[in-house]
C-alpha cells in the first residue's frame, strides 16, 4: 500500500478516534471494516469484546455486584471465578443482554445493551447454568429451534448442526431425545446449541458444575479446541483447576467485588508462594500447632481439618516439621493454586 | 461424636407398621398443601351441583329398575365412583411418578427398612384413605342436596374405598412403565372415555345391545353400578362380580406394582 | 474436522428477516408439530367425546323429558358450548404447565431470551400459538357440527373467530397466573377454583337461567360465558343481538388485562 494513501490516512485517523472515544471505537472499526478499509488482520485491534466500568447489579437493597470494571479482549479467554453467590452469574446475565445493569458502564461487541439488546444478543452464544433445553425434542430439532431464533435458514442450521453435533461427540444420538441423555452430554448439546449462530462471543456459567470427572474433561477438551480456534471466552466457575486450565486471564470475585485480576500463574505468583505444605494433625486444634510453625512459613491457614503453610520450598519445611518432633497424621506437598489466591485474599475457601 | 457411634440394632417395625408409617408419610404431605386439600371437597359438590342440578333439571326423572327418580338421584353415585377412580388415578399417578422419576424420594425411601411392597401398599392405602375422607364429604353434599333415596347409600362409602384401591394399584403399575410425561395421555385416552360413557351419565339402555355388554365389563362401570345399586338400595348377585372384578384387577396391579419397583428401585 | 469450520469470527452481520415475535410463534408451532400426538387426547378427542356422551347420550334423557332447551334439540344445545369449552380446555392447559415448564422447569423461555428474542416475543408467540392452534380446532369443531346438521345458517362461521377469541380471553389471564405461581400443586388449585367451576357453570350444559339469581350474576362475570354465549348465538341463529357486542367487548377486557399482567409477570421472573 502507498505511503500516504487515503486509507492510510483513514487508518490513522481511526486509531487516534479510537484512542479518544473508546467505546465507540467498535462502531468505526465496524465502518471501516465495511469500506474494507481496515480487515481483521490489520494492525488496528477491535474494540474489546466486553468493556464495563463500575458496573453494579441491585435487588432491591441488595447489591449481587458492587462496581466491578472488567475489559475482555477479542480471541481472549477470560475467566470469572469465585464462590456461589459471588455475583458472577449476575454478571453474566447483564453481559448477555439478559438483564440489565442497574448503574455503570456497559459495552458489548461496542454496543449498548440497554439500546442495542437483540443485536448484541444476535452475536452472543450463551451457555446458561441450566441447559434450558426442549427435552421431549431430538437433539437435532434442538438446533434447529434455536437456530430458528437466530433467523438462519434451515439448510444452513442443518450443515451446522452436523459440524457442531460432530464437534460435541454426539452424532449418534442425533435423532435420540433430549430427555435420554446425560447431564455431560446435555451440557456439550447446550454448547453446540450456543454454537449455532457462529457468535462472536461464547459465554459459559459454570460449565461443569455436577458434572463427574470424566464428562468434565472431555468438555475441558472441547473448549480447548474452541480457545485455539480463536473463540472469545468467558466462563465463570467455581472451581480452580477449569479456571486455570481454560482462562487466559481471570477474575477473581467474592461478594460481587473483583478481589484480584490477572493470568491464572501470575495471580498466584502475586499472591502466593510457589508451594503449599498440607497437614493434618489427629483430632487436636489445628490452632495450637499453626503457632509453632510461623517462623517456617510465609503464611499459614487454618482450616477445619487440616493446616496450609505457604513456604518455597515443601519437602524442606516438611522435614522441618519432622525435626521439631511433630509427626502430622498425614502431609502432602503441592504447587499453589488459585484456590490459594482465593484463600489469601478472602480468608475463606471457594468450594465449602 | 457419641450420638454418631453405631448402636446395637434396632427392632425393624413389623410390615403393617411400615405401610401406616408411609400412610402417614403421604398424609402429611398432602395436608401442608391446606388449600389443595380443601378445595378438593369443592370438586364433587360443583358436579352435583351442575350435573344434577342443572342438567337433572332438564332431565327430569330417569326409570330405573321400575321407578322413576330424579336425574339427580341417578347420577350422584356415578359421578362418586368416577370421583373415585379420577382420585386414585391422578394422585397416584402424579405421586408416583414424581418421586419415582424426579425427585427420586423412593430411593430415600429404601434406604430406611422400607420394602418395595410396603411403597406400594403405602401409596394405594393412602389413596383409600384419601378418597374416604372425600366420599364422605360426598355422602353429606348429596344428602343436603336431597339426592338420598334409600339409606344403603351408606355402603357407596366402602365401595368407593374399594373402586380407589383397585384404580391406584393400576394406576400405579402403569406408572412403572411410564418413560415422560406424555404417557399420562395414554391414561387420559382411557379414563376420559370411561368417565363419559360408562353409564355415569345415562342408563346403558341408551346403547344397543352388544354395546351394552362392552361398557358392563369396564373397570369404571363396576364402581357406577356397585355405588348406583347400593345408592337406590338395589341389591343384585352381581354386585358380587362387581367386587370380584375391582378385587382381582387390584391385586393384579399390585402384583406388577411390587415386581416393577423392585426392578426399578432395586437393581 | 478441521476447527477452523468452527470459526466464529467474520459472522458478525445479523440477518434481518423475520420479526422476532414470529420466530417465537414458529417455534411454538414447531415443538407441537413434534409432540402433537400428546395433547391429541385433550385437544381433539375430548371435545367430540363429551359431544356424543352430553348431545346423544343425556341429550336422549333431555328431550325425552323436556323436549330439548329453548326450542332446539339438547346436542345443537349443547355443542356450541362444548366448542366454547374447548378452548377453555386448550387456553387453559396450554398456558399453565407449558408457561411453567418454560420459566421454571425446563427453563426454556430463558433459552429464547438469550437469542434475538426479548420476554415480550416469548408472550407474544406464546399467545398468538394458542390463537393459531384455537382457530384450527374450532374449525374442525364447526365443521363436525356442520356435518351433523348443527348449524343454522352460514353465520355460524363466526363462531370460529369467536372461539378463538374466548381461547385469549382465558389464556392470557390464565398466563398471568402461571406466572405467579411455583410448582403444581398451586395451578391444581387454579384449577379446582377457577377452571372447574366455569366448565360446569357458565351454561355450558344448561341455560344459565336455571341458576339462582344470585349464582347466575356470578357466572355472567366469567369470561367463559361471554365466549358460550357468543357462540351459541352464532351456531343457533337467534339473530345478532347487539348485546354481543358487548360479549365481544368484555372477552377483549379479559384478554387485555390479561396480557398486561402476563407481561409483568414474565418480566419480573425472566429479566429480573
Amino acid at each position: 500500500m502507498l505511503k500516504g494513501s487515503p486509507e492510510r490516512e483513514l487508518k490513522e485517523f481511526l486509531k487516534a478516534v479510537r484512542l479518544e472515544f473508546e467505546g465507540e471505537g467498535q462502531v468505526l472499526y465496524e465502518l471501516g471494516r465495511k469500506r474494507g478499509v481496515v480487515d481483521s488482520e490489520s494492525k488496528l485491534a477491535p474494540a474489546p469484546i466486553v468493556e464495563c466500568r463500575d458496573l453494579v447489579k441491585r435487588f432491591d437493597s441488595f447489591a449481587a455486584v458492587d462496581g466491578i470494571s472488567v475489559t475482555v479482549n477479542q480471541g481472549e479467554s477470560f475467566g470469572f471465578l469465585g464462590p456461589n453467590g459471588a455475583g458472577k452469574t449476575s454478571t453474566m446475565r447483564m453481559i448477555s443482554c439478559m438483564s440489565p445493569a442497574s448503574e455503570g458502564y456497559l459495552r458489548v461487541l461496542g454496543q449498548d445493551p440497554e439500546t442495542h439488546g437483540p443485536e448484541i444478543r444476535s452475536r452472543l452464544g450463551l451457555v446458561p447454568q441450566e441447559d434450558t433445553l426442549e427435552l421431549e425434542l431430538s437433539l437435532l430439532d434442538n438446533l434447529l429451534i434455536y437456530g430458528r431464533y437466530f433467523d438462519l435458514p434451515k439448510k444452513e442450521i442443518l450443515q451446522r448442526a452436523d459440524r457442531l453435533l460432530d464437534f460435541a461427540q454426539l452424532t449418534d444420538r442425533k435423532h435420540d431425545k433430549v430427555d435420554l441423555l446425560s447431564g455431560g452430554m446435555r451440557r456439550r448439546l447446550t454448547i453446540a446449541r450456543a454454537l449455532i449462530s457462529e457468535p462472536d462471543l461464547l459465554i459459559l456459567d459454570e460449565p461443569t458444575t455436577g458434572l463427574d470427572p470424566q464428562a468434565r474433561h472431555l468438555l475441558w477438551d472441547r473448549l480447548y479446541r474452541l480457545k485455539s480456534d480463536g473463540v472469545t471466552l468467558i466462563i465463570t466457575t467455581h472451581y480452580m483447576d477449569e479456571a486455570e486450565q481454560l482462562c487466559d486471564r481471570l477474575v477473581v470475585m467474592d461478594h460481587g467485588h473483583i478481589v484480584a485480576e490477572g493470568a491464572p500463574r501470575q495471580l498466584i505468583e502475586d499472591h502466593s508462594t510457589p508451594e503449599v505444605l498440607e497437614l493434618r494433625f489427629g483430632n487436636v486444634g489445628h490452632e495450637e500447632y499453626s503457632a509453632g510453625f510461623e517462623d517456617l512459613a510465609e503464611r499459614i491457614e487454618v482450616l477445619p481439618d487440616r493446616l496450609l503453610l505457604y513456604v518455597h520450598d515443601g519437602d524442606e519445611v516438611l522435614s522441618a516439621v519432622h525435626s521439631r518432633g511433630h509427626t502430622p497424621e498425614r502431609s502432602l506437598v503441592r504447587r499453589s493454586t488459585l484456590e490459594d489466591v482465593f484463600l489469601v485474599l478472602t480468608g475463606r475457601t471457594l468450594v465449602d | 461424636m457419641s450420638s454418631l457411634t453405631l448402636r446395637p440394632h434396632r427392632p425393624i417395625p413389623r410390615s403393617t407398621v411400615r405401610v401406616v408409617l408411609l400412610v402417614r408419610a403421604n398424609m402429611q404431605r398432602y395436608f401442608k398443601h391446606r388449600l389443595l386439600f380443601v378445595t378438593g371437597f369443592l370438586e364433587p359438590f360443583l358436579f352435583l351441583l351442575s350435573i344434577g342440578v342443572g342438567v337433572g333439571g332438564l332431565v327430569g326423572g330417569i326409570h330405573v329398575e321400575g321407578e322413576t327418580i330424579p336425574y339427580a338421584v341417578f347420577v350422584a353415585p356415578g359421578l362418586m365412583a368416577t370421583s373415585a377412580m379420577n382420585g386414585a388415578m391422578i394422585d397416584s399417578i402424579f405421586n408416583v411418578y414424581f418421586k419415582l422419576r424426579i425427585s427420586h424420594s423412593y430411593d430415600a425411601v429404601l434406604a430406611t427398612p422400607m420394602s418395595p411392597t410396603d411403597l406400594a401398599l403405602g401409596e394405594i392405602g393412602w389413596s383409600i384413605v384419601r378418597v374416604g375422607i372425600y366420599s364422605v364429604a360426598f355422602l353429606i353434599v348429596m344428602a343436603g342436596l336431597g339426592d338420598v333415596h334409600s339409606w344403603m347409600v351408606i355402603f357407596c362409602l366402602p365401595a368407593a374405598m374399594l373402586v380407589s384401591a383397585s384404580f391406584s394399584a393400576v394406576g400405579i403399575a402403569a406408572t412403572t412403565y411410564m418413560r415422560t410425561w406424555q404417557d399420562f395421555d395414554l391414561v387420559m385416552m382411557i379414563q376420559m372415555p370411561m368417565f363419559l360413557f360408562s353409564g355415569v351419565f345415562f342408563p346403558l339402555t341408551v346403547y344397543p345391545g352388544w354395546l351394552q355388554l362392552v361398557v358392563s365389563l369396564t373397570p369404571l362401570y363396576q364402581g357406577v353400578a356397585l355405588c348406583r345399586d347400593f345408592a337406590l338400595g338395589h341389591l343384585h348377585l352381581w354386585m358380587l362380580f362387581n367386587v370380584a372384578y375391582l378385587l382381582i384387577m387390584g391385586a393384579i396391579g399390585l402384583r406388577i406394582t411390587i415386581r416393577r419397583l423392585a426392578i426399578l428401585l432395586l437393581p | 474436522m478441521t476447527l477452523g469450520t468452527l470459526s466464529t469470527r467474520g459472522s458478525s452481520q445479523p440477518r434481518i428477516g423475520w420479526p422476532t415475535w414470529v420466530r417465537a410463534v414458529w417455534h411454538n408451532a414447531f415443538v407441537y408439530s413434534k409432540t402433537w400426538r400428546s395433547s391429541i387426547v385433550t385437544g381433539l378427542l375430548e371435545p367430540f367425546m363429551y359431544l356424543v356422551a352430553m348431545g346423544v347420550g343425556i341429550g336422549s334423557l333431555v328431550n325425552k323429558g323436556s323436549g330439548g332447551v329453548d326450542g332446539v334439540p339438547y346436542l345443537n344445545f349443547v355443542a356450541p358450548g362444548l366448542l366454547a369449552a374447548t378452548m377453555l380446555q386448550i387456553g387453559v392447559s396450554d398456558s399453565s404447565f407449558s408457561v411453567l415448564g418454560g420459566l421454571k422447569w425446563a427453563r426454556t423461555y430463558f433459552a429464547a431470551i438469550a437469542t434475538p428474542l426479548n420476554y415480550h416475543d416469548v408472550l407474544i408467540g406464546h399467545l398468538a400459538w394458542i390463537a393459531i392452534r384455537c382457530s384450527a380446532v374450532a374449525t374442525a369443531f364447526v365443521a363436525v357440527m356442520g356435518v351433523f346438521g348443527l348449524l343454522a345458517s352460514p353465520l355460524a362461521i363466526l363462531a370460529i373467530p369467536a372461539a378463538a377469541l374466548s381461547a385469549l380471553a382465558i389464556s392470557s389471564p390464565t398466563t398471568a397466573i402461571a406466572t405467579r405461581q411455583d410448582d403444581h400443586l398451586s395451578m391444581t388449585v387454579v384449577f379446582r377454583l377457577g377452571v372447574l367451576p366455569m366448565f360446569l357453570f357458565a351454561g355450558v350444559f344448561f341455560p344459565l337461567s336455571r341458576l339462582p339469581y344470585w349464582l347466575e350474576a356470578i357466572v355472567q362475570i366469567l369470561p367463559l360465558t361471554s365466549g358460550v354465549t357468543l357462540c351459541r348465538a352464532l351456531t343457533l341463529h337467534q339473530g345478532l343481538h347487539p348485546s354481543l357486542f358487548l360479549n365481544i367487548g368484555y372477552m377483549l377486557l379479559w384478554f387485555g388485562v390479561g396480557y398486561y399482567f402476563s407481561l409483568t409477570g414474565f418480566r419480573k421472573r425472566l429479566v429480573i
